[in-house]
Formats: structure tokens, sequence, C-alpha cells
């Protein structure tokens, strides 16, 4: 049974409709992406498994919970990183941890949080002399320290600097294995790509695909490109006729193979069969940054 | 249902946490401390001017002026309006308004705690300090500068409750209505100087026309009810009704506009 179940979501604020029709379903254990760029939907739709907010059509289960209805049980079983949120200025990091935990029937050590994420040292801080990354890392940890079965964490790199990411992409993956489901809202490809189980790309408040990193890039008919110099001359049409090809150009003495599935074995083994061997082999896989702008037609960078 | 039971992890080593609203409480009450110049302001002010003003012998001898009392008697039931209206139209609305702009209150209300529980925390911190920088005033006119106790004790207390009811309503409905806390901040000081005004802090009242100390009287937190149960025949029950109806119809308008974002 999945963990969470989205079905159809819609929801509008006054005339405008910041979520169409989305619908997604989240397995017990997996980090799940919520990609999109900025404006799409995102937030809206978390918020709303969340129960901060109320969809204006579809329906949301959450550990067989509905947000809306059994509010007060979901917050206990479920950790929630807003995008933005801050704390009172003068109130210390370790004392944030402490006041947070006592909302929770069975929370995580305090203590243990702070070394998790690197905040220790800074336990006797007060929330307003911080760094952004340090908030950061503080609002994640507020996100678990009530020991969640799922941890919605949204923009949770957003203001980090890359160490600092690259450290809270493995705190994660920590998370992760101690078997909480993580749905994860990012604009970031390359969290994405990295953290990801499945990713649902939400574009203009719709779901316009949900599959692994790889499988999204993958779905690119012609995502992957081969180049090669050809030992000897051949035709353009021993490579065409392969299903993985898309097009085949030329230039000068390189050629130019595009294409997707498992090009470089199709392509490879039909020149073998012809005698040609390819020199200066190159492949270019395509990223996951090249799946989304082709299902969406632009970046995230807008 | 049982099968989101069964799918619970095993708990990690657990933490004995404190009970939710007691560490909400305890946590609200250190923030207050450590700000300084609310503590002072508040519970400290009042006093040391009345204190200032009785340090002065000519202000000592009783007056025609003050109806026969003497200057300290006469203005010390206005130094309450003091902290009451600082508490109440100042760091009330001013501290709720910034938790909502900043996402604390949004924040919380991810957690298991509901919001409001922090809305009535710091209701109960600000009247606290109210009721321990009144009293503080009360000993230090009573006991040193010889002011004389309230005469009619009970109306007394009944004033200090239904005026600072009536002052912290407003507060409420200033934090309910504002978007910014710099805006809340910007009308929490326009309202408090009003109310300072009409309680004869910045200008004794035999200085302000007739008019306006009867206006004032039913500006809260009421002044002149105070003084009349201190130091006169007690409270007209006009101006306590007044209070209580401001108090009620207050608290009702920020019932109803109050935003937790």
């Amino acid at each position: 049974m999945p963990v969470i179940e989205v079905d159809h979501l819609h929801k509008r604020y006054r005339d405008q409709v910041a979520v169409h029709d989305v619908s997604f379903s989240v397995e017990e254990g997996e980090i799940f992406g919520v990609l999109g760029r900025n404006g799409a939907g995102k937030t809206t739709t978390v918020e709303c498994i969340e129960g901060l907010r109320s969809p204006d059509g579809g329906s949301i289960s959450v550990l067989g919970l509905d947000p809306g209805r059994d509010r007060a049980a979901l917050r206990r079983v479920l950790g929630i990183q807003l995008q933005a949120s801050e704390l009172p200025e003068k109130l210390r990091v370790g004392e944030a941890l402490e006041l947070y935990a006592s909302f929770y029937p069975s929370p995580l050590d305090p203590g243990e949080l702070l070394e998790r994420w690197g905040l220790a040292a800074k336990r006797d801080t007060a929330f307003g002399n911080l760094s952004g990354g340090q908030k950061q890392r503080l609002s994640i940890a507020l996100a678990l320290v009530g020991n969640p079965q799922v941890a919605i964490l949204d923009e949770l790199t957003t203001g980090l600097d890359p160490q600092a990411r690259r450290d809270a992409w493995e705190s994660i993956e920590q998370i992760r294995r101690g078997g909480v489901t993580v749905v994860l809202v990012t604009h970031f490809m390359e969290e994405a790509e990295r953290l990801c189980d499945r990713i649902a790309v939400i574009d203009a408040g719709r779901v316009i695909a949900i599959d692994t990193p790889a499988g999204l890039v993958a779905g690119l008919s012609d995502g992957q490109r081969l180049r090669f110099r050809p030992s000897v001359p051949f035709e353009d049409a021993v490579l065409t006729q392969l299903p993985e090809v898309a097009s085949v150009q030329r230039n000068g003495p390189q050629v130019e193979v595009r294409g997707g599935g498992d090009l470089l074995t199709a392509v490879t083994s039909t020149l073998a069969r012809h005698q040609v061997v390819a020199i200066d082999l190159r492949l270019e896989q395509p990223t996951l940054d090249d799946a989304f702008v082709a299902l969406t037609g632009r970046s995230t960078e807008n | 249902m049982t099968e989101t039971t069964t799918a619970t992890p095993t708990p990690t080593p657990q933490h004995r946490a404190p009970r939710p609203l007691r560490a909400l409480a305890l946590a609200e009450t250190r923030l207050f401390l450590r700000d300084p110049m609310t503590l002072l302001i508040a519970v400290v002010l009042p006093t040391v001017v009345l204190a200032a003003l009785g340090a002065v012998p000519a202000l000592r001898e009783p007056s025609e002026m003050f109806g026969g009392l003497r200057f300290t008697d006469y203005f010390a039931p206005s130094l309450l309006a003091i902290n009451i209206a600082v508490l109440g139209l100042q760091n009330l609305p001013t501290g709720l308004a910034t938790y909502r702009e900043k996402g604390i209150l949004r924040r919380l209300s991810a957690s298991p705690m509901h919001p409001a529980a922090v809305l009535v925390v710091q209701l109960l911190i600000n009247v606290v300090t109210v009721v321990i920088g009144t009293a503080l005033m009360l000993v230090v006119a009573v006991y040193v500068l010889d002011v004389p106790a309230p005469r009619h004790p009970v109306a007394f207390a009944l004033t200090f409750l239904l005026g600072t009811s009536a002052v912290f309503a407003l507060g409420l409905v200033i934090a309910a209505v504002t978007p910014r806390a710099r805006l809340a901040t910007g009308i929490g000081a326009v309202a408090f100087m009003l109310t300072q005004f009409f309680a004869g802090v910045y200008l004794p009242k035999f200085l302000l026309p007739e008019a306006l100390v009867r206006i004032g009287e039913f500006v809260p937190p009421g002044v002149g009810a105070f003084q009349a149960a201190w130091m006169g025949d007690g409270p007209a029950p006009v101006h306590l009704v007044v209070m209580a109806v401001i108090a009620v119809a207050a608290t009702t308008v920020a019932a109803r506009f109050f935003r937790w974002e």
C-alpha cells in the first residue's frame, strides 16, 4: 500500500489555478521527488498533502489519513520542512530542538540530531546569529525531531553552499536508510538525479511525467549522442535503420549519431558486423536537465 | 489504519521530552526575559518615574490644584497606564505580528502544536508582567512614597481587570489586522501614545481641557476609574461597563480577523 496517494488534486487561489490536476503515489521507504520550476505548483501540492491547505478537488491520503480530517493524527507522523519559515531571533538552537521534540509522542534525541546535522557547536547560538546554511540545517533537524514516518522537505538545499548541499544529500540518504519515506520538492536537477528513486515532473499545475531519473532520461528518443571516426567508410542507412537511432550526421571525418535506448551497444555491434571500427568513440549521456527541457520545453532556470 | 500502525518503524532510542505546553511556556518566557528593554519600560519605568517625582519636595505637598492631594498621589494612577499599554499595545501585537510574518506560527501549525497555544502563552506572559509591574508600583507608592493604599481595593482590582482586558483586546485587534510586523509596531505606537495622552501621562490632567479629561475616562485602560477607585469615591459603573464592552467587542473582532499566516 502506498504511503501517500494523491488523486486528481486541484487547488486554486481566488481565480488563479495553482494546481490543475496532480496524481501520484509514493511508496514506503522511497525518496520521491517533486520536480518543477518555480511557480509550477510543487509547494501548493505538498502543502495540501501536509494539510496546511485544503484542496478544491481530488483526494489525498497519507498513511491512510485524510490531511484535512485527521490533521492532529497526521501531524504526529509527518515531518515537515517549510520553504520559508523562521524561528524567534533569540531562540537558541538547542532550545528550538528541545521545544519541538516536546510536541511529539516519541521524538528523537535532540543531541544526536544536532550532531548528525553538524550543529552541536551551535547548540547555544541564537537563531538570529546562524548563517543561512545553519538555519537550513536546523530547519531539517526540526522536521525530523518528531521521528516521522514520512518527511516532506521543500527546497531543502536552497541557500546551502555546494559542500553543505552535498552533506545534506548524504543525510537525506541516511534518513531513508532509517526507514523514513521522503518527499523532496526541488527545482535542482542535480539534486533530483542524485537522490530520488522516482520523480514526478510538474509543469503548470499538472504532472507531465512520473518515472525514475534514469527512466526519464531514457525516455528521450534522441537524448544520447555518439561521436566517432569510422575506420572505413559506411552507408548512413546501416545505422538509421536501427530502432535506437534517431539521426546520423557527418562533420568531415566525424560521425554523430543521436538516439535513445541502448544506443551504444546497438551502434557498435552493427558497425562491427560491417567491419567498421569506431575510433575515438565518445558517448554523451543526456542529463535529467535534458529530459526536463524536452518534457516542459524550458529549463528550470526559467 | 491498522496497516499504518504496523508500518511504524521501531523507535530509535527515545528522548524524554517535557510536556508540550509547559515547554512552550518555558521557551516563550525565556525569550521574553531576553528582551531587557521591554522589561525595563514595562515593569520598572512607571515606578521609577513616580519615585523620581516623589523625590521633589514641592510635589509631596497637598495642593488645591490636585483636589487637595499631593502631586504624587494625583499622578500615580495615570502612570499605571504606561505598563498596561506598553505590553498590551506594543509588545503583544508586535510579537504576534512578527511571529506571523516570519512564518513561526506557520511552522508551529506544521507540528502537533496548534499556533493558538503560542498566542495564549504570549497573552499570559504579558498579562502576568502587567500584574507584576502594577504591583511593584503600588508597593513602592504605598510603602515608600506614602501614597494612600487604594480606598476601594475590590473596585480597584475590577478596574484593573477590565481596563487591562480592554487594552489587550485592542492589542489583539492590531495583531489581527496588520499584515506586517512593522505596521503593527507603528499602529501600536500611535495607540500607545493616545492612551498615554488621555491617561494624563504626558500632560497631567489638571492641564488638559475638561472635555479631553471626560473623553479620557472612556479611553482604555480608563484612568478616571483607577483614580476614583484609588483616591476617590469609587469608579463610576458606566466607565467599567464601557471597558468591558470594548474588551468583548475588540476580542470578537480580533478572533474574526486573525490569520495564522
